[in-house]
């Protein structure tokens, strides 16, 4: 077995998928596009890369309030990532995140875990995220 | 209770488990920016809402939407586009909130709530204003969540609800180097909330070392541009802001978590990011972001002087529809379009496909409107003073005066 933490779910949910590892915070509004699940923000280190079936690792969301709204729309659109991954709690996603689940039944889990166990994951490494919380291989 | 309040319950409830607070507390006002339209999933959810006989039980403002309802001939975008923009505006109003369609409510006199009222508030400028100028506590409320909290009257009671959370963490302070003339210049406050911004993160932060007593248009233009570059929900000016009377009221007592000088390398910095260079040919200027106050659109008018915009130069100033019907009795509205000037209200030229030609150079007043428009519309920026704002589309070229010096 690999790498397990009780990482805190601000959003329920599962998910088993690559990782993609975000190397600096992500504005999902401006920030991906929820037509392609493409990160679209020119100047971010991942631009350019799908998120769309793949576990979003990253310190911490950014920005505009409006992401929640991204989020909700990416998952009706069938574009959202299979789950995310955070160093902090953030309101706006985990609200996104309920309403796609309330509107459509599309469960995007939010896991929230310590930064160093952030830094253990690769992008591409299986990741899974559960009840019991995250674990990498 | 109706299924679109048990929905909007819901809602608050995750809220409170993801802040782990300990119980929910009343609010007496919300204002809502899930009303611009960001796809189906926004029509989605207020149709949930509208069907499952929601309604807001607390007097709840509207923020800007996706078009001006009473000018709608200014979209140059996708018709279909528009009509959804237009259907969620007023699926907004079948909730029962006002549809005021401004992103400074504050600027409303009976929607400005008092000093330690708790409110709910959406869009980022209006968020920093409300608890910083105001002293009314709102957290940083997103999309689905500030509705949620008009509907319920309730908001989890945490963060900058809770007096302890108000305290400043960060002080920061303009360097000897900054001249004093340059403090009683509207372009100053814009430049140095780019950077208050950038330094506070997240962070609650006092700046210290101003006048006193500096006007809430220019604490609007540094808390707009704080809350772009930042995530900045609090701030406190020392001698200007209800929670600041003196450093010690805004540190609450406590040791500064951490200090930082602002120089004016800094300010140049940040003024040449927002746009600072170009002596170039424009193609529009855009003024009014956040939406312009009264004195604001008087003081345009005034600069104008009766002189007319350049031939190939949209001029357009955005406001709110209950400030332009205020401006249209004073005779200033009059006064703005006989120089040229559009006059846009329920929107804003940075979300909407609005200019004539967006990609510019367009020039503009708003740190705000500078920090977003590159990547929103795709234009290019040329910031300025308002005055190099107006004297710029007079001449049809941007014209500098010397409030920044010689570089």
């Amino acid at each position: 077995m690999g790498l397990r933490v009780s990482g805190r779910l601000i959003a329920p949910g599962r998910a088993h998928a690559p990782a993609l590892v975000l190397e600096e915070p992500l504005s999902l509004w401006g920030g991906l596009d929820p037509a392609t699940g493409r990160v679209i923000e020119p100047r971010h280190p991942q631009h350019g890369e799908l998120v769309t079936g793949r576990v979003l690792l990253m310190p911490a969301a950014r920005g505009s309030s409006s992401s929640a709204s991204v989020l909700a729309e990416a998952a009706r659109a069938g574009t959202a990532p299979a789950g995310i991954v955070l160093g902090e709690p953030d309101l706006i996603l985990a609200i996104g995140a309920a309403v796609a689940d309330e509107l459509y039944g599309i469960q995007v889990p939010i896991a929230v875990v310590t930064p160093d166990v952030l830094a253990e994951v690769r992008t591409g490494e299986p990741v899974d995220i559960g009840p019991e919380g995250l674990t990498a291989d | 209770m109706g299924t679109g309040t048990a929905l909007a319950m819901r809602l608050i409830v995750r809220a409170a488990e993801v802040l782990e607070a300990d119980r929910l507390i009343p609010i007496t006002g919300a204002h809502v920016d899930s009303c611009l339209y960001h796809g189906q999933a926004t029509l989605d959810f207020v149709d949930r809402l509208v069907d499952g006989g929601a309604t807001v039980r607390v007097s709840t403002t509207l923020n800007v939407g996706s078009v001006d309802l009473l000018h709608p001939e200014l979209w140059r975008g996708d018709p279909d586009l528009a009509s959804r923009g237009r259907r969620l505006m007023d699926r907004y109003r079948a909730l029962g909130c006002r549809p005021t369609f401004t992103c400074a409510p504050y600027q409303l006199a009976d929607a400005r709530p008092a000093r330690g009222e708790q409110v709910a508030w959406g869009e980022s400028n209006a968020i920093a204003f409300a608890n910083s100028v105001l002293g009314a506590r709102t957290n940083r409320y997103g999309d689905f969540m500030d509705v949620a909290a008009a509907i319920t009257g309730r908001v989890p009671n945490a963060g900058l609800h809770r007096s302890g959370e108000r305290r400043a963490r960060l002080v920061i302070r303009l360097g000897d180097d900054v001249p004093w003339r340059l403090l009683d210049e509207d372009t100053l406050y814009p430049v140095l909330g780019l950077v208050v911004g950038r330094l506070a993160g997240g962070r609650v932060v006092a700046v210290d070392g101003l006048p006193p007593g500096i006007g809430e248009d220019r604490l609007k233009a540094l808390g707009a541009a704080a809350a772009s570059s930042g995530s900045v929900a609090l701030f406190h000016v020392v001698g200007s802001t209800p929670e600041a009377p003196t450093l010690t009221d805004a540190l609450q007592g406590a040791a500064p978590e951490a200090e930082a000088v602002v120089s004016m390398d800094d300010l140049r910095q940040a003024r040449t990011e927002l746009g600072g260079e170009g002596g170039g040919p424009i193609v529009a200027v855009s003024l009014g972001t956040p939406h312009a106050s009264t004195a604001e659109l008087a003081e345009v008018a005034d600069l104008l002087a009766g002189r007319h915009a350049a031939d190939g130069v949209e001029l357009l100033v955005s406001t709110a529809r209950d400030t332009l019907s205020e401006a249209e009795a004073d005779g200033v509205a009059g006064r703005l379009r006989e120089a040229g000037a559009e006059l846009l209200v329920d929107t804003c030229s940075y979300i909407s496909p609005i200019l004539r030609a967006p990609n510019g150079p367009v020039m503009t007043d708003s740190g705000k409107w500078a920090y977003y428009a590159p990547a929103n519309i795709g234009a290019q920026v040329v910031f300025g003073s308002r005055r190099e704002c107006v004297e710029s589309a007079i001449a049809g070229h941007v014209v500098r005066d010397a409030t920044w010096g010689s570089a």
